[in-house]
């Protein structure tokens, strides 16, 4: 006590300084436990599944490949749950704009390009809509998304069968060719390495000679680019500063004049253009749309986000943190497959997982707010 | 030399045919620390709102530094200087205390679309800030939910000083502390004003008030009782006003009336 008296008349109290070593400064990273949880799931499959193919170029592909998908939207989902709200309408708007871009560009004759910034127009329009009815109304995020989530998922299949007579649109491969932008969600990168590494025999190749995993999938590469980009906007912008404001305390954070209403619209944008990101890349890979694309892709989403570190209730977590979340459910689901364990169980995996991962989160923010 | 700050001249707030505030006159000088009092139901917090720029006074007149100004909104108050702390402090407790000392103010750093929050910048300042008034907060990037609750109510009052504040109206900055806390944040409070701020302090307790005091305004019912220089009152005078004293004093006066009559 007599030591706070004194720090009033301006004294430095080096007796009060402790140092916290490295360790100490990392546990109270929200990312840990998404962190450890990966190198947990590497060792376990590396242990049962090591030496099935699992972990052979095409495997790694494949398992990162699943992760980057879903890592695409649970950075969305991430920097929307700091900012202190939900979007559930996630997996309908991925199956919206999937048929965004294939109705235009199949039935309509619009050049491809065309088609997908037509998608990205309407996810920026969806979202701002999401983000302005939840500020509006000041109804819970839950459930003005989730009314989205029916909207959506409806209109998209209504207007599918209205328009086309059928729920699928296929033959969109045929466009991808000669396409000035759609390269971007569906080449894939580093060819000529795969190619280099194969004819040096280290990884698998086909009997024709080209290797079986021909490059890094765009979509890792998106996967990768958003972690970047969100981790630096969270950690070094002042937006990234509003965000966490926003969702720790939206009264507090307005009161020093943070436009917290038009952080979280914005917010809900970037959920919407994250899930167009998803479809780009799904529908250019397999050459048609589907209107049940991204069936609860939204919650799976959330999973990853909250396995990330982030807490349900806003104002923390961390982009790289959704980013290893998504990482742990592209390997498990992945993973399953080669070990003897039957696939039916993932489900009750990824339960236990997030089970968890929530209470784990809610010992760190413990720790974070209540060290005294 | 005219140092008045703020002065509010009879101050009125209606809502519908409730009158919650009805003449209030006070005034703030340079380095003085004017005690706003009431019990529960004065009237304490629509005048905040009012000061603040929250709520538009229906009748009376607001000058700041000699010209009379009118507040559309918080923001408007706090580009005159005139800044207030609420009890909720507007801090974020998951936040570090760098990320809550410049919430929604980032120093930047760059230029264009790549303009960073330049945190090194703002870890120092923040330190620094929290240092002078003999905080030590061990890292800048630690949560303020580890911080106590006077220390909060400093980091307030500081970032408000920061952001360039010439008046304070602090709302009940002592409420929810203990004894030895209070008296940090009253000690800061005391350092402020003797660097030349104006504080309106507004508490209901006279034992956080009197000490640092330098005048009091009683506000009973939406009225002013009136503005009253320290040497003009005693603590127990201004107790006794606190605690509706005046009409105890009738009560009793009836009752020895009423015993006389029937005896």
């Amino acid at each position: 006590m007599s030591l706070k008296e004194q720090s009033i008349e301006g004294k430095v109290m080096d007796e009060r300084l402790r140092k916290v070593s490295k360790l100490k400064v990392l546990l109270n990273r929200p990312e840990l436990g998404a962190l450890g949880g990966s190198i947990l799931v590497f060792i376990f499959f590396g242990i049962i599944a090591g030496d099935t193919g699992m972990f052979s170029a095409y495997g790694t592909i494949n398992f990162l490949e699943v992760s980057a998908n879903l890592g695409i939207i649970a950075i969305g989902a991430a920097m929307l749950m700091i900012g202190g709200e939900f979007d559930l309408s996630v997996g309908s708007m991925i199956g919206f704009a999937g048929i965004c871009i294939a109705i235009p560009a199949i039935y309509w004759g619009w050049p491809l390009w065309m088609a997908i910034i037509f998608a990205f127009s309407m996810a920026v329009l969806i979202g701002y809509l999401n983000g302005i009815l939840v500020v509006r109304t000041g109804l819970p995020s839950f459930i003005v998304t989730l009314a989205m989530l029916f909207i959506l998922r409806g209109a998209t299949l209504a207007l599918t069968r209205l328009i086309t007579g059928r729920t699928q649109v296929p033959g969109l491969r045929v466009l991808i060719e000669n396409d000035p932008i759609a390269w971007i969600f569906s080449a894939d990168a580093f060819k000529g390495l795969f190619i280099w590494m194969g004819s040096l025999g280290l990884i698998e190749l086909r009997t024709d000679g080209t290797p079986l995993a021909t490059g890094i999938p765009a979509s890792v590469l998106w996967w990768i680019g958003l972690t970047i980009l969100a981790t630096w906007i969270l950690m070094k912008t002042s937006y990234g500063n509003w965000i966490f404001g926003a969702g720790g305390d939206k009264n507090g954070a307005r009161n020093v004049g943070v436009p917290v209403n038009r952080v979280k619209t914005s917010l809900f944008i970037g959920t919407a253009v994250c899930a167009t990101i998803y479809a780009c890349v799904q529908v250019l890979d397999a050459g048609s749309a589907d209107t049940m694309r991204g069936n609860l892709k939204e919650l799976e989403a959330i999973v990853a986000a909250v396995v990330g570190g982030c807490l349900l209730t806003g104002g923390y977590g961390s982009a790289i943190g959704a980013a290893f979340g998504a990482l742990i459910f592209g390997t498990v689901s992945m993973g399953i497959y080669y070990t003897e364990v039957d696939t039916d169980w993932f489900k009750v995996f990824l339960g236990v997982m997030m089970l968890i991962a929530v209470i784990f989160n809610n010992f760190i923010r413990r720790r974070v707010t209540e060290n005294k | 030399m005219n140092d008045v700050l703020v002065e509010f001249n009879n101050i009125s707030k209606f809502f519908g045919s409730v009158i919650a505030l009805k003449d209030v006159t006070m005034k703030v000088k340079k380095g003085e620390i004017m005690c706003l009092l009431g019990d529960n139901g004065a009237g304490k917090s629509t005048l905040i709102k009012t000061l603040s720029g929250v709520h538009k006074p229906d009748e009376g007149e607001i000058i700041v530094e000699g010209k009379k100004t009118e507040f559309d909104s918080p923001r408007d108050a706090l580009d005159m200087g005139i800044a207030t702390v609420y009890q909720d402090l507007a801090l974020v407790s998951l936040m570090s205390v760098t990320r809550n000392f410049f919430m929604g103010r980032e120093p930047k750093r760059g230029f264009g679309p790549f303009k960073t929050f330049d945190v090194e910048k703002a870890n120092k300042i923040a330190a620094d800030r929290m240092g002078q008034i003999g905080i030590d907060i061990r890292d800048p990037s630690q949560a303020v939910g580890t911080m106590s609750g006077g220390e909060r109510q400093c980091l307030a009052i500081s970032r408000a000083i920061y952001f360039g504040a010439k008046v304070l109206i602090l709302d009940e900055p002592t409420s929810a502390l203990g004894v030895h806390q209070a008296s940090v944040v009253l000690k800061y409070i005391v350092k402020a004003a003797s660097e030349g701020l104006g504080v309106i302090l507004i508490t209901h307790n006279v034992h956080h008030a009197y000490p640092v005091g330098n005048s009091f305004t009683v506000l009973n019912r939406g009225k002013s009782l009136g503005t009253y220089a320290k040497k003009d009152l005693s603590r127990e005078k201004l107790l006794s006003m606190m605690a509706g004293g005046e009409e105890l004093n009738k009560l009793e006066v009836e009752l020895k009336e009423m015993e006389r009559i029937s005896s």
